[in-house]
């Protein structure tokens, strides 16, 4: 009975939240539901024929869980899931309301949910998965999340609290995630990277996990492929990266996307997308990972993970006053890092706004900056501006990269429409925003017609 | 001219740009045409005397903090210790600065020793301390940053703070004091970029580590313009926040 009132409920404040035009009802009715029923998600996810996969990461949730999604669907599958990135319980549970209707009924055979770092214990426990699927781990924003140490402990108890027949699906390329799970050997599916063409030629400034997670001594790398993700041995003790189940052998950066070939065992997949950059493969190499370890026949998955567009302010390309911008989202700084590789690599001379907010959900410390290696972007020679709460502090730290900003813009949509007037007509841009510079941009362009609010993509 | 800049623990400590620190040092002797040399020492690693003109030292995570700590007990402390009585400038922040105190004190686990330059103590707590902080420094003015710590820092009577928190929590939250100074070491929770943000502070740097190489003088000014936007941004941001705060202080006190 509470759960149906819950639920009633939950589904009433979403109506009312959409409906007075505050928001798409992303957590509020979740919040509210969970108070009238703690064990709201444990209730509802048990009812679920096919199980819960969990996808956690500090980079590439959204973009995994949105391109596993799509493939179950392509399968026929009622897909639960979270896209519009609301990862707390609160998000989670209204997700599931959403699948509701008013008799309580759930409308899913599986749900594919994102889960925010420190959520993950709560949610596993609650949720029960069937399969976790673990993604990396970043420095991300530290006033919130403090040490990454920390964020491996809890992972370690959502590790201890999974259900034995759980199956973990994991980046074999990161330490702290290869120890962390290295108890699961049977239960374990890894994946890793292994074309010598997307190497870095040092482990970045940023780069998080120098030292071995095992004994403390310090990590060597043969190979960086993106932050502190690579092929690594311990160089005092046993530890290294353990030879991925899942391989990608090759990964080819074309105009239109990425092309994978993927080896598992003696089969071979070719992975195709519509999105870009190193981060993206490795999210493709984890969504065709688990989609195959569900059974998904590969005639289904491939051609499903091939149409799956960019996520919100992932890579979106917008039209907007006759300009053309690609949008990214920047959270920390390997994800900046990778924004940068993607913006020099696709050779677009076109100028560059970056918008820094320091809001809660943005992280309120903006040191971080100052760890990305903004001087890769001199090679491109584009003008770049900055805005946002902190287009100050972003523009100091371009002015020490050796870029001197050409505008600085206080404000968001006041940055978008200045820097927007000094772009030729028919002229492209690109345009790195934080979190919350990002929905505020998005709520502006779709205010103009020229993108689509987030939670209706 | 050409000074010797050493980052102590620069693969170990440096948990949140902590580079930019390095990068305003670098960066404003550069445009003055003084030559740098970035030299990065880790644990385990020669600390030779009279080598360095100028110590960075930051921040890190537990495990690292201790590494280096015991690193400390060797001669590597005892030449970093006449280092600094010579009069060779060093910034350190947040762990680097706990661990130029007497010691501190974990949680749990046994007491780090410290090295005893600067008289003062730091005892871990139970709450995390962040947020934007102003500080009024007698000597640099005003001075912003961003702290994170859950460590608090006490000042023996022969301690000389680096100034007075005006909005922020500072070295324990209770005294209003922050960081510390001894000869020409700072220590202070103010992380990351401190330097970009407050020229005048990484001035006082670089002049110190002349003065010790026989320069007399003043350092030529520089265009501050940018980094003036950011001090005032980053000030601003905190007045917003305090008074976003005595808001709810207020709403919930009712």
């Amino acid at each position: 009975m509470t759960t149906r009132l819950a639920i009633v409920t939950g589904r009433i404040v979403a109506w009312a939240t959409r409906r007075s035009g505050l928001g798409g009802g992303t957590a509020l009715p979740g919040l509210i539901a969970l108070r009238l029923a703690p064990d709201l998600l444990t209730t509802l996810a048990s009812k679920l024929p096919s199980g819960v996969v969990v996808i956690a990461g500090t980079n590439g949730k959204t973009t995994t869980a949105r391109l596993l999604a799509e493939s179950l669907r392509a399968s026929g599958l009622h897909v639960v899931h979270n896209r519009s990135g609301s990862n707390l319980p609160r998000g989670i549970a209204a997700t599931f309301l959403e699948a509701t209707d008013w008799l309580g009924r759930l409308d899913g055979d599986i749900a594919v949910l994102e889960v925010d770092e420190f959520a993950l214990p709560a949610v596993v426990r609650a949720v029960k998965p069937r399969m976790l699927v673990l993604l990396n781990l970043f420095r991300d924003q530290l006033d919130r999340y403090g040490e990454l140490e920390t964020i491996a402990r809890t992972w370690r108890k959502a590790l201890d609290k999974l259900s034995p027949d759980a199956t973990v699906v994991v980046n074999a390329d990161d330490p702290i995630l290869a120890e962390l799970t290295a108890g699961f050997q049977e239960r374990r599916c890894t994946f890793g990277l292994e074309d010598p063409a997307v190497v870095l030629p040092t482990l970045p400034h940023a780069a998080d996990w120098r030292l071995c997670p095992r004994c403390g001594a310090s990590l060597e790398y043969e190979r960086v492929y993106l932050g502190h993700l690579g092929r690594y041995r311990c160089r005092a003790c046993a530890f290294g990266r353990p030879a991925p189940t899942v391989v990608a052998r090759t990964v080819r950066q074309e105009s239109t996307g990425l092309g994978l070939d993927v080896d598992w065992g003696n089969r071979t997949f070719a992975v195709r997308s519509r999105l870009s950059g190193v981060y993206n493969a490795y999210n493709l190499l984890a969504a065709t990972s688990a989609g195959v370890a569900l059974g998904l026949a590969p005639e289904t998955l491939l051609p499903a993970l091939a149409e799956v567009p960019a996520a919100f302010g992932r890579q979106e390309r917008v039209r907007v006053a006759g300009r053309e911008l690609t949008l990214l989202l920047i959270k920390n700084p390997t994800g900046f890092n990778e924004a940068i590789r993607l913006l020099v690599s696709t050779k677009r001379h076109c100028p560059v706004l970056i918008v820094i907010n320091d809001l809660d959900a943005d992280g309120r410390d903006v040191s971080w900056l100052w760890d990305v290696d903004l001087e890769a972007l001199r090679v491109l020679s584009v003008p770049v501006s900055t805005g946002g709460i902190r287009s100050g502090e972003i523009a100091l730290r371009l002015a020490y990269a050796g870029i001197e900003p050409c505008g600085r813009y206080p404000g968001v949509v006041e940055a978008l429409d200045r820097w927007l007037a000094t772009l030729p007509p028919e002229g492209c841009g690109w345009v790195l925003a934080t979190y919350t510079a990002m929905l505020e941009l998005r709520r502006e362009l779709a205010r103009r017609g020229a993108a689509v609010e987030f939670w209706a993509q | 001219m050409r000074l010797t800049i050493c980052w102590l623990y620069a693969r170990t400590m440096n948990i949140y740009g902590d580079r930019g620190n390095v990068l305003a040092l670098v960066e404003r002797c550069r445009r003055r045409g003084i030559e740098t040399e970035v030299v990065e020492i880790g644990v385990g690693e020669l600390l030779e005397p009279g080598r360095c003109d100028l110590f960075f030292w930051g921040g890190g995570q537990d495990r690292e903090q201790i590494a280096a700590a015991e690193d400390l007990q060797g001669p590597k402390g005892e030449v970093l210790r006449a280092e600094i009585e010579r009069g060779v400038p060093l910034l350190a922040v947040c762990g680097g600065y706990q661990l130029l105190g007497r010691f501190y004190r974990p949680h749990e686990g046994p007491e780090l020793p410290g090295l005893g330059v600067f008289d003062a103590w730091t005892v871990a707590g139970s709450q995390r301390m962040i947020g934007n902080v102003v500080v009024d420094s007698p000597d640099f003015g005003e001075v912003v940053g961003f702290e994170n710590h859950s460590g608090r820092t006490f000042l023996g009577p022969r301690a000389r703070p680096l100034g007075t928190v005006r909005i922020g929590y500072g070295n324990n939250g209770k005294d209003r004091t922050e960081g510390c100074r001894y000869h020409n070491a700072i220590g202070t929770y103010l992380h990351g970029p401190v330097l970009p943000k407050n020229p005048q502070l990484t001035d006082h740097l670089i002049a110190c580590a002349l003065t010790l190489h026989g320069w007399v003088g003043s350092l030529e000014p520089l265009d501050d313009a940018l980094a003036r936007v950011a001090h005032e941004e980053a000030v601003e941001r905190a007045r917003v926040e305090r008074q976003a705060l005595r808001r709810f202080w207020l709403l919930t006190r009712r």
